[in-house]
């Protein structure tokens, strides 16, 4: 009881060699569909090995036939630019003005937020098809309204990634510290509370990214176009090029979930500091 | 570094609602120029609430708030050129210490080069010249204040607000930091107010004090007069220590525990009263009223103790550390000093003059 929570943790802990088998263990359970995916692709037509497929990918030939993907790439590119629009321009101040303003509205906004995480995307779109065929009529079928319902879906993750920012300062004080020094609203967001909330905000943004480019139902059921509907089109011609894209896309995913660890380390980094003094 | 403007400020008949619940009945204050005014009071007072009143962060519901005469109550925060300090930490975490204290100087447009001489003389005024390029979380709580006092001091401000400052610190630096806010304000000469729940601290530094209890202001005075002469048992009981004990007032005198003391307000009327007694006005004697001692606090220069008198009541004596009493010894008290009372309704303050 009397033990420091350092070591109590330790006494909790699996010895090093368990801990290593379970990593293992997990590691496997990960590894073995991207490794399966990645000896697909490598497959040749003869039965050995070869790179032909990747290569075929960059075939002016084949151009054609992988069409779709490029219009459903940049499609999903338009979406992502849409959806982080919506998370910094809509999200992102209701967010603040709520800390600032109406810290009563808290609760009620979290909720709201985190609802679409509990409505399957099916369920979803049952109830944007009509309001989508609103938006046919009136605005067009192109594919940038389809980041309006993408907004929704990314709510949980942006509103997380953001509220942990916002919780981690003072927001309050410092937006009033930096009224009495004489500046106005504007620039307490930008030059004092954006600054401290970037890592945050960022995450949201590479979240909605994220969510955005492995998106599917909505978007077919919607009859709109973009990476994850076009991946399934070219599977039906070529499998072999639909996996090498999705393992992209997850590596792509990867990386940006890697920028964001990056950034709370870093964050981290400050606050460990700051618990040493 | 340049004298300060020296700004009066008036609170005139201010008055503050949270929905139903009126937090401030009518404040009246007068701050003269280069005055260090303490607003002290029990927390919920409506102490803090009048300073963001008078720093435009709250939105008063009645009367006016005016600097050097002007009513600035419709002029909102940024615009009303003061300088303010939070009890909770609140410089800018991705800023420096010198772009902290610079902030204000750029918000005026302070051309960059004199921003940084001004905001580097300032923060050597506060003895933080040699940490100017460290970050917040670099900086201990003390040094974090004072870094915040030099930002809100450099854009010269009309008047220089203090929310409980001190509060977060610990009791060495608290003290060391309370005497070095009021000789930079005696060399600036800057209108100052300042909040605080400590009467110590209160006592220490200002110039006059306005006690404050529930939304409006008790009593406003000098650190002595407040002491010696409070006009109302609430002043008397939250400034400086004071027993309160059951006495008869009749012609002027009020009678405790066999002995008459004249009241300071002859006209209290006369029955049964409360009477509040500082530690210091009671000494030990050869004879007088009997009492027990329960226990005794070494203070360094002075020495409390706490006695239960015969009918149960219990006083704290304040007496020189030569006179050591143990636990469960028997003595005598006696009442010493000039007797002078304050009275309210339902109890009067006894204190030396």
């Amino acid at each position: 009881m009397s033990l420091p929570v350092r070591q109590r943790a330790a006494t909790l802990a699996p010895s090093p060699l368990g801990g290593r088998i379970i990593i293992a263990v997990i590691g496997l359970i990960f590894a073995i569909p991207i490794v399966s995916m990645l000896e697909f692709t490598l497959r040749a037509a003869d039965g050995g090995h070869s790179v032909e497929h990747w290569l075929a990918l960059f075939d002016p030939r084949n151009a054609r036939s992988y069409a779709p993907i490029w219009v459903g790439l940049g499609n999903s590119l338009v979406l992502s630019i849409g959806t982080v629009a919506i998370v910094l321009l809509l999200v992102a101040p209701t967010m603040v003005l709520i800390a600032l303003r109406f810290p009563k509205l808290r609760r009620p906004f979290e909720f709201l937020c985190l609802l679409p995480l509990s409505i399957p995307a099916i369920v979803l779109v049952v109830g944007l098809a009509p309001v989508y065929l609103v938006i046919g009529r009136t605005i067009g079928t192109g594919i940038w309204p389809l980041s309006l319902a993408y907004g929704v879906t990314v709510l949980p993750y942006a509103y997380r990634a953001i509220q942990a920012s916002i919780d981690a300062v003072d927001v309050a004080t410092l937006a009033e510290a930096a009224r009495s020094l004489g500046a106005g609203w504007g620039t307490v967001l930008l030059r004092v509370l954006g600054p401290n909330l970037r890592t945050g905000i960022l995450a949201a943004c590479l979240l909605s990214v994220a969510v955005v480019l492995g998106e599917f139902t909505i978007a077919s059921l919607l009859n709109r176009q973009n990476l994850q509907t076009a991946l399934v089109v070219v599977n039906k011609q070529d499998p072999y090029v639909a996996v090498i894209l999705s393992l992209l896309a997850l590596g792509f995913a990867f990386v940006l979930l890697l920028v964001i660890d990056r950034g709370a380390v870093a964050r981290r980094g400050i606050r460990s500091r700051k618990g040493q003094q | 570094m340049t004298l300060q403007r020296s700004s009066t400020v008036e609170f005139a008949e201010v008055v503050k609602d949270y929905g139903a619940q009126r937090v401030l009945h009518g404040l009246n204050l007068d701050i003269g120029a280069g005055e260090f005014v303490s607003l002290l009071g029990p927390s919920g007072c409506g102490k803090t609430t009048a300073l963001r009143v008078l720093a435009g962060l709250e939105d008063a519901s009645g009367g006016a708030v005016l600097i050097n005469g002007s009513d600035v109550s419709r002029v909102p925060t940024n615009k009303r050129d003061i300088g303010m300090v939070f009890q909770s930490y609140s410089l800018f975490p991705h800023l420096s210490a010198l772009s902290n204290v610079m902030f204000g100087l750029s918000m005026r447009r302070v051309p960059g080069r004199e921003a940084e001489s001004r905001a580097r003389e300032m923060l050597d005024l506060v003895g933080l010249g040699a940490l100017a390029e460290r970050y917040p979380h670099q900086l201990s709580g003390g040094q974090q204040q004072r870094v915040a006092l030099a930002r809100a001091l450099v854009t010269e401000p009309r008047v220089l607000l203090l929310d409980e400052p001190l509060s977060a610190l610990d009791a060495k630096v608290r003290e060391q930091l309370r005497e070095e806010i009021r000789r930079i304000q005696l060399r600036l000469g800057i209108t100052t107010v300042f909040v605080t729940h400590d009467q110590e601290e209160a006592l220490a530094i200002s110039d006059r004090i306005a006690v404050m209890n529930a939304g409006d202001i008790e009593q406003i005075g000098t650190p002595e007069q407040l002491y010696t002469r409070p006009s109302t048992a609430f002043v008397a009981g939250f400034v400086g220590q004071s027993n309160r004990v059951p006495g008869i007032a009749g012609h002027g005198f009020v009678e405790v525990y066999g002995r008459a003391l004249p009241l300071l307000d002859p006209g209290e009327h006369d029955g049964a009263i409360d009477v509040l007694l500082r530690p210091e006005d009671i000494r030990f004697a050869a004879e007088g009223i009997p009492a027990e001692v329960l226990a005794s606090s070494f203070l360094g220069s002075i020495r409390r103790t706490s006695v239960r008198l015969a009918d149960g009541a219990v006083l704290s004596v304040q007496h020189p550390v030569g006179q050591n009493p143990q636990p469960g010894e028997r003595l005598f008290l006696e009442w010493s000093g000039q007797p002078v009372a304050s009275a309210s309704t339902t109890a009067a303050a006894y204190t030396r003059p």
